[in-house]
């Protein structure tokens, strides 16, 4: 199972966020299956959590610790955020 | 029979498996699998009692700080900080706050339905401290059981349609699109500050323009900022305090810097406490909430938390920041030479609220806009509590209150009515308040539809 991981300042609003749109991006994927995502705060956040991270660029300096992640431009932008969940899947050997 | 009510009774009176209920009852919408609504119930009760606890831990770190202060200063001091003061109002509303968050929910939908304010309010933290207050203030004003809950969600749901509206202009000119709304209960100061940006900004000159130093990056962990400004202000108060009193009256003879030290972390770790009970609650039901308004209304805007504008413009999160805080300690100054009640800067909504007001500032009015509105809204905010601390009954003497642009307005309103004419005139207020919503709706349809011919 791979493991997704969306970390924002808080963990409340803008990782959840976050999450439940790579989990319908993962549906339209139809790797939903094969994906587990969560979202967390980034204090709590440790790199063994997930595979991949989320999060958004303001972050930047505070979420280098994280192992892989892809940084988000604006976390609202479903367009960015497909582009990347479908290029961190395809690193995954989940899609083509 | 009796047995049986009271037991029932007993049930509703506990939030915590209110909440769970809640929990389920949207899962179990959903078309949930039968692990999923157990653990989702499960997981949002535990949740619940987490919050609990997390409340215990802050009140017990804010009441010597209040002593602290009077005897200090012989004012008191408020620090503004939601996740405290509704630590304090949960033992005694949270069955109530529960309820009303349900009830404001549904309406919120309802509102976004049949109203052109078609905002779906996604921030659940938000929700369940505005459900909070608008508990105290209108159990305060006189209203009791259903019509508590069912006035109080009313009151809730259009307070969580019209606030994303207030700011969704800005939103646009930020984002580019008008797909997404903010969910974030301090709208009129974030309004304000677009509005400063718009009358004296230069958009050529933006905050991202500026060099910032990366390391200051440390201040958007909340547990961290919150425990190094915390000791600050409980060194300086215990300090002015004196070491006599406090190991006397406080301490259990423990040195008075050490009390203020274990004092200040307990607040930080209280509020770590509720936030991780808060997460737990939504988990759940933010989700449901998502998922049911998404078949009801699709054509509404989801109004998400203050982050999601963060990576536009992230100098301009820090210098909004600053600004505001910097508007917090002239405010607290002013109040010093005026007496009475001081509200100190509370760093968690003047990072939060400030960052955001300078994002929204940039947007409308480059770097100027920035500063100036951020400044001028950390005024705002410094000075609203004041005005909202009077409606609050006896937790207006806590230690802590609502921080937010949008709680202090709305309670002002909610209790200048009750104090002008009881729940009648609340009664009132919320009867034109819906007029005229639902007046601008029939405007807006007429609109279009003379647009279309």
């Amino acid at each position: 199972m791979v493991r997704f991981g969306a970390a924002c300042g808080s963990g409340l609003g803008s990782s959840f966020m976050v999450e439940m749109n790579i989990q319908s991006i993962l549906r339209e994927l139809g790797v939903s299956d094969k994906v587990t995502v969560q979202h967390y705060d980034l204090s709590s956040a440790s790199p063994g959590e997930a595979d991949v991270w989320f999060v958004g660029q303001d972050l930047e300096n505070s979420a280098g610790h994280l192992g892989d992640v892809r940084f988000l431009k604006s976390i609202i932008d479903m367009n960015e955020l497909r582009e990347k969940v479908t290029q961190a899947c395809k690193d995954k050997g989940l899609v083509g | 029979m009796n047995g049986l009510l009271d037991i029932l009774i007993d049930i509703a009176s506990t939030p915590a498996i209110l909440v769970a209920l809640i929990a389920v009852l949207g899962s179990v919408l959903q078309k949930k699998s039968t692990t999923d609504i157990v653990k989702g119930g499960v997981k949002t009760f535990v949740g619940f009692l987490v919050v609990t606890a997390g409340a215990g831990v802050i009140v017990g770190a804010l009441e010597p700080f209040g002593e602290m202060f009077k005897v200090a200063f012989n004012m008191q001091g408020v620090i503004p900080n939601n996740e405290a003061i509704v630590a304090v109002a949960l033992d005694q509303y949270g069955t109530s706050t529960a309820l009303i968050m349900l009830s404001g929910m549904i309406f919120n939908i309802l509102i976004a339905r049949f109203t052109k304010f078609k905002y779906i309010f996604l921030t659940g933290h938000h929700t369940l401290y505005m459900a909070c207050m608008v508990a105290v203030i209108m159990s305060v004003a006189g209203f009791t059981s259903v019509s508590l809950v069912l006035l109080g969600g009313l009151v809730l749901g259009i307070i969580m349609s019209v606030s994303p509206a207030l700011v969704q202009r800005y939103m646009v000119e930020l984002t580019g699109n008008d797909s997404v709304a903010l969910g974030h209960f301090s709208a009129v100061s974030y309004a304000l500050s677009g509005y400063v940006g718009k009358l004296i900004g230069n958009k050529e000159k933006s905050t991202e323009d500026i060099k910032f130093p990366k390391s200051l990056g440390f201040l958007r962990d909340s547990t961290v900022s919150i425990a190094i400004t915390m000791t600050v202000l409980y060194t300086i108060v215990a300090l002015f305090t004196g070491s006599a009193y406090i190991q006397e009256n406080l301490s259990g003879g423990t040195n008075y810097l050490i009390f203020a030290l274990q004092q200040s972390g307990s607040f930080a770790a209280g509020v770590f406490v509720i936030l991780a009970g808060v997460r737990l609650i939504l988990n759940e039901i933010v989700p449901a909430f998502k998922g049911i308004s998404d078949k009801l209304v699709p054509n509404a805007k989801p109004a998400l938390d203050c982050p999601i504008v963060y990576p536009y413009a992230p100098n301009a999160v820090l210098i909004g920041f600053f600004s505001s805080f910097v508007g917090g300690l002239v405010s607290m100054v002013i109040m010093i030479f005026t007496g009475g009640v001081i509200i100190l800067p509370g760093v968690v909504p003047h990072f939060f609220v400030g960052a955001t007001a300078g994002v929204i500032g940039n947007s409308s009015g480059g770097l100027r806009g920035a500063i100036a509105g951020s400044f001028l809204q950390g005024m705002l905010i410094s000075f609203l509590p004041l005005f909202l601390m009077p409606v609050l009954g006896e937790l207006g003497f806590a230690g802590s209150t609502f921080s937010d642009a949008d709680f202090a307005s709305s309670g002002i309103i909610l209790g200048s009515l009750a104090n002008m004419g009881g729940k009648t005139a609340i009664m009132i207020g919320i009867a034109i308040v819906i007029a005229i919503m639902l007046a601008l709706t029939a405007l807006d349809k007429n609109k279009k539809a003379v647009n279309a011919e």
